[in-house]
């Protein structure tokens, strides 16, 4: 399952948020996307999630320009995505969070309580706190929440949006972890961050966006030690 | 304040089911044997009791239920609710004296005409969202009355007079003794919260809920939120609109001047003021709002005061509404507003 985006252009109102990108992730990577604030990250995960309109090129899905097809079509694909800020509904419970995120397999019981199994052993705290309202989770629980309820919906791509933000260090430690560990048993992961430095050492490959443009696409490892990008991204350069 | 929601939740937890049904049957018992209590402190003095029952609390109760699966449950604010009640009006009063059907049978006419009404406004304005929704919707109540004042067809300003009362089921409905009206309001009213509860505890209530908090993530999940919008508008209009056809059976006489934004809001202010989401908070919301102002009649002008007065302290007091929805969501609104 090959996501890949070609020439693709993104605009708010009048405003081009994303000029012309093209990036690819290969089934089985974890491809990351650094840059700064106001980059076009977070535009570019909700073009492919749907949750924006592209204004000129493709998305394509496993061949298959998906670039016409509503936001929650692109689920049942296989695309799901944790949102920027974690996007969790905060009055159900951790549990109805979850079956939210298989809403559109709901019907299929046996396989729900598989897959509950599957994120409740990802994310022990979540099983714990399963008939807690989601609102009243600590960020990093949150967090654990937006990913865990993404997986439910049996992705072959996850797009995770800043899964950092805003999270203690040890707690930010523990989150990509077990992105890496998501990403072994087998799904696609399209992450943007702005913690370069425990995104590049999780990521294959990583694309540097500037300003709605991909300035820069290397292997995640080789950027790690790019004094450019050391400098500009990582605030490990020379001072 | 003694939290009355927590209270009846914990009660119909504890209780097994006989007394559940037992509860249930003295609450319809005593809601049923209401227009009796006309000679006591409940009394209106200007009105009849059994019509004030009627209209407007059964109306109220009605159309706020309705109302609540919008506004509630779905989250949209939707500010001119009553074009849906006019609609249902209007359809019985033509079809009631122009041809020879009769209410029950214009009924589900009146409110295919109002959930057609509905999919008319939702399906270009539903993109929209909160304060713009709600203008829109508000131009769209006016749309309907005002189109209404113009067209000398359907009567104008006059509207329409002369029409026909419900055909009896083995009883007569009377203008003078309005408790078969009631009963059969109270009939609907039992019918329309047994569809609700039936819906909300399955998909349509969950993709509500999910739009109603997050739309974005709801979209996410595969919620197809234009579609469930449309949905909760559509059902919202349906219930508007059998209230109307049976409001115009009963009042025999329409004209715009019922539908103005006025009921739109009320009806409205009785969703917020019982508990925005809660069904039960809902109906005792708009049983208070409709009955207070006809108890206080005697103070002619200043019983407008004091029910602004009572909206006031009220919402002071209970911000949430008399009985708001489940507890767990005041976490949220704590910790979305800090974070």
């Amino acid at each position: 399952m090959r996501l890949e985006l070609k020439d693709l252009h993104v605009h708010y109102g009048k405003i081009e948020a994303i000029k012309g990108i093209s990036v690819v992730v290969n089934e089985g990577e974890i491809v990351t996307l650094i840059g700064a604030n106001g980059a076009g990250k977070t535009t570019t995960l909700k073009t492919i999630s749907g949750l924006r309109k592209v204004s000129s090129g493709q998305i394509l899905f496993d061949g298959q320009d998906i670039s016409n097809v509503p936001a929650h079509e692109r689920v049942d694909l296989g695309i799901s995505q944790a949102p920027e800020g974690r996007g969790i509904f905060p009055g159900m419970t951790v549990l109805e969070n979850l079956e939210m995120g298989k809403f559109n397999r709901k019907d299929r019981k046996s396989e729900m309580d598989e897959d509950l199994d599957k994120v409740y052993t990802l994310f022990p705290r979540l099983k714990e706190r399963a008939t807690q309202a989601g609102g009243t989770l600590s960020g990093g629980e949150q967090q654990m929440l937006a990913i865990g309820r993404a997986l439910m919906a049996r992705p072959k791509v996850l797009l995770l949006d800043e899964p950092s933000m805003g999270l203690a260090p040890q707690m930010i430690a523990n989150i990509f972890r077990i992105i890496t560990e998501i990403n072994k048993t087998g799904v696609t992961i399209l992450l943007v961050e702005q913690n370069a430095q425990q995104a590049l050492q999780r990521a294959h490959r990583a694309y540097i966006l500037e300003t709605g443009n991909v300035v820069k696409e290397a292997k995640a490892s080789d950027l790690l030690n790019d004094p450019a990008v050391r400098e500009a991204y990582l605030g490990t350069g020379a001072h | 304040m003694i939290n009355l929601r927590d209270k009846g939740a914990q009660f119909w937890e504890r209780s097994n089911r006989p007394v559940r049904v037992l509860t249930v049957f003295a609450i319809v018992a005593v809601v049923a044997a209401l227009p009796y209590a006309g000679n006591t402190f409940l009394q209106t003095p200007v009105a009849a009791f059994d019509a004030v029952l009627v209209y407007p609390m059964g109306m109220f109760i009605l159309m706020a239920l309705g109302l609540n699966v919008v506004v509630g449950k779905s989250g949209m604010l939707d500010l001119g609710y009553v074009a849906f009640f006019a609609v249902g009006a209007y359809t019985m009063a033509i079809l009631g004296t122009r041809t020879g059907l009769n209410t029950w049978e214009i009924m589900p006419i009146g409110i295919a005409a109002a959930m057609f009404a509905g999919v008319l406004l939702a399906i270009p304005t539903l993109r929209l969202r909160g304060d713009y929704l709600a203008i829109v919707t508000l131009g769209f109540g006016e749309i309907v009355r005002v189109s209404a004042l113009n067209s000398e067809a359907i009567g104008g300003a006059l509207g329409i007079a002369g029409v026909p009362f419900p055909p009896g089921l083995g009883f007569e409905y009377q203008l003078l003794d309005q408790k078969y009206f009631y009963w059969t309001i109270v009939v609907m009213i039992l019918l329309v919260i047994w569809v609700i509860r039936r819906l909300t505890v399955r998909r349509p209530g969950r993709a509500w809920e999910s739009i109603r908090q997050d739309e974005d993530a709801a979209e996410l999940m595969g919620v197809s939120t234009y579609k469930y919008k449309i949905w909760a508008f559509v059902f919202g209009a349906a219930i508007g609109g059998g209230a109307g056809v049976f409001y115009a059976s009963r009042s025999m006489v329409i004209a715009p001047d019922n539908f103005t934004l006025n009921t739109s809001i009320l009806i409205l202010a009785c969703v917020v003021f019982g508990g925005m989401g809660n069904i039960w908070g809902v109906i005792v919301g708009a049983a208070i709002l409709g009955y207070l102002p006809d108890r206080f009649r005697f103070l002619s002008d200043a019983r407008l005061l004091l029910f602004g007065l009572v909206l006031v302290v009220f919402m002071n007091l209970r911000p949430e509404g008399i009985l708001p929805r489940k507890k767990r969501e005041k976490a949220i609104v704590k910790k979305g507003s800090g974070a």
